[in-house]
């Protein structure tokens, strides 16, 4: 199986989608496939410790890598220190190296 | 390069609306830098983003005249990644959606992009290893 | 070539302008080019399938438009042409048009089945 990234860059305060696109990827996981969310620009501001963060914490449990784009954090003053449980950082070019795997890569 | 992948990637929102174009040019600069081939299909509002036409100017609030601002046009950053990919030994297909630059009247064309129709996209994705579609709202 | 899921999400948008919605009319033109390429609505587009769309009477001084979008009509083609066409049960319900007249020709798929319906795509693009 290919795998799966989905690029989130919604903000999870705003948009109603955002839990169902979550929802997606741990589907998507529990069918076995490797997923990977990307959280940039906007969907970064809901790595924080918070509501929207337990709900990454949850994500990551069912099995589901999520990463934050570096950039966006800085961008936003958001501490590495200050992610949710399970949220890594990582460099824009990890949605690269998935493309270039050839993963299926959504846009949220 | 022995493993030289081919991306596209399908534009469509205006510059300056959001932080889609920024991210977009990021990623596509970041394949460059691999030696990655790149397509682009701007679609819809995107064709903006390389319109040979844009000005750059001051800014009286920063208190910064045109030079000091060194305002960003979108247009200086897709030529600056047509530019690393040459560079690099590699290529960016620029394609600017035909009936949607028409129908803004931005038809002018940066040098290195080129005109062209969704049959475009549909070659760029059968050929390339991968895409990705930055959807607008 | 890959077998492509469109997914398309925001209805509306620009569709007066256009005449058509531009996903919609990119899928037809991209089937025209020999793409496999079925469409799945969701969010807000499932509205798309609703019967009774009725843009027309559009004027702006002396200019009318005479050719207004007819959205369900392009999706009604696109079925013709052998394109699946898929809807999320859950975002026709939330709306309250799942018990409204709607276009034939679709498939409402719940949200848990998203999942395995991606799965038997190569490419899914989401616009």
């Amino acid at each position: 199986m290919a795998g799966y990234l989905l690029i989130a860059s919604r903000d999870a305060f705003e948009s109603r989608a955002v839990p169902d696109y979550f929802a997606l990827a741990a589907d998507l996981a529990a069918e076995g496939a490797a997923v990977t969310v990307f959280l940039v620009e906007n969907g970064v501001l809901g790595a924080r410790r918070s509501a929207a963060g337990k709900a990454l914490e949850a994500l990551t449990g069912s099995g589901v890598e999520v990463l934050a784009d570096d950039f966006s954090l800085r961008e936003r003053g958001i501490a590495i220190d200050a992610l949710a449980g399970g949220v890594a950082p990582a460099s824009i070019d990890i949605v690269l190296d998935h493309l270039a795997a050839g993963r299926k890569a959504l846009w949220h | 390069m022995a493993d030289k992948k081919t991306l596209t990637f399908a534009l469509m929102d205006a510059p300056y609306e959001n932080a889609r174009t920024t991210t977009a040019l990021r990623l596509i600069d970041a394949a460059v830098r691999r030696g990655y081939n790149v397509n682009v299909f701007a679609y819809e509002g995107a064709v903006a983003v390389a319109s040979p036409t844009q000005k750059p100017h001051p800014n009286t609030v920063h208190g910064r005249d045109v030079a000091e601002e060194n305002h960003p046009n979108p247009k200086d950053w897709v030529a600056a990644v047509i530019a690393e990919a040459e560079r690099r030994g590699a290529k960016v297909d620029w394609v600017q959606c035909g009936l949607c630059v028409d129908e803004r009247g931005v038809t002018e064309l940066l040098p290195g992009t080129r005109r062209g129709t969704p049959g475009d996209f549909w070659t760029f994705a059968e050929q390339s290893d991968n895409t990705l579609v930055i959807p607008t709202r | 070539m890959a077998k492509v899921l469109n997914i398309v999400t925001s209805a509306y948008r620009g569709t007066l302008e256009e005449q058509d919605d531009t996903i919609i009319w990119l899928t037809h033109a991209m089937r025209g080019a020999g793409a496999e390429i079925d469409v799945l609505l969701q969010g807000s587009a499932v509205n798309y399938l609703v019967r009774g769309q009725d843009a027309s009477g559009l004027r702006f001084g002396a200019w009318e438009q005479t050719q207004p979008p007819r959205v369900d009509d392009d999706l009604a083609k696109l079925v013709q042409k052998g394109a699946k066409l898929y809807a999320v049960r859950e975002d026709l319900a939330e709306r309250g048009i799942a018990e409204a007249p709607l276009m034939d020709g679709y498939e409402a798929i719940g949200r848990r089945d998203l999942a395995r319906l991606l799965n038997g795509y190569e490419r899914v693009w989401q616009w």
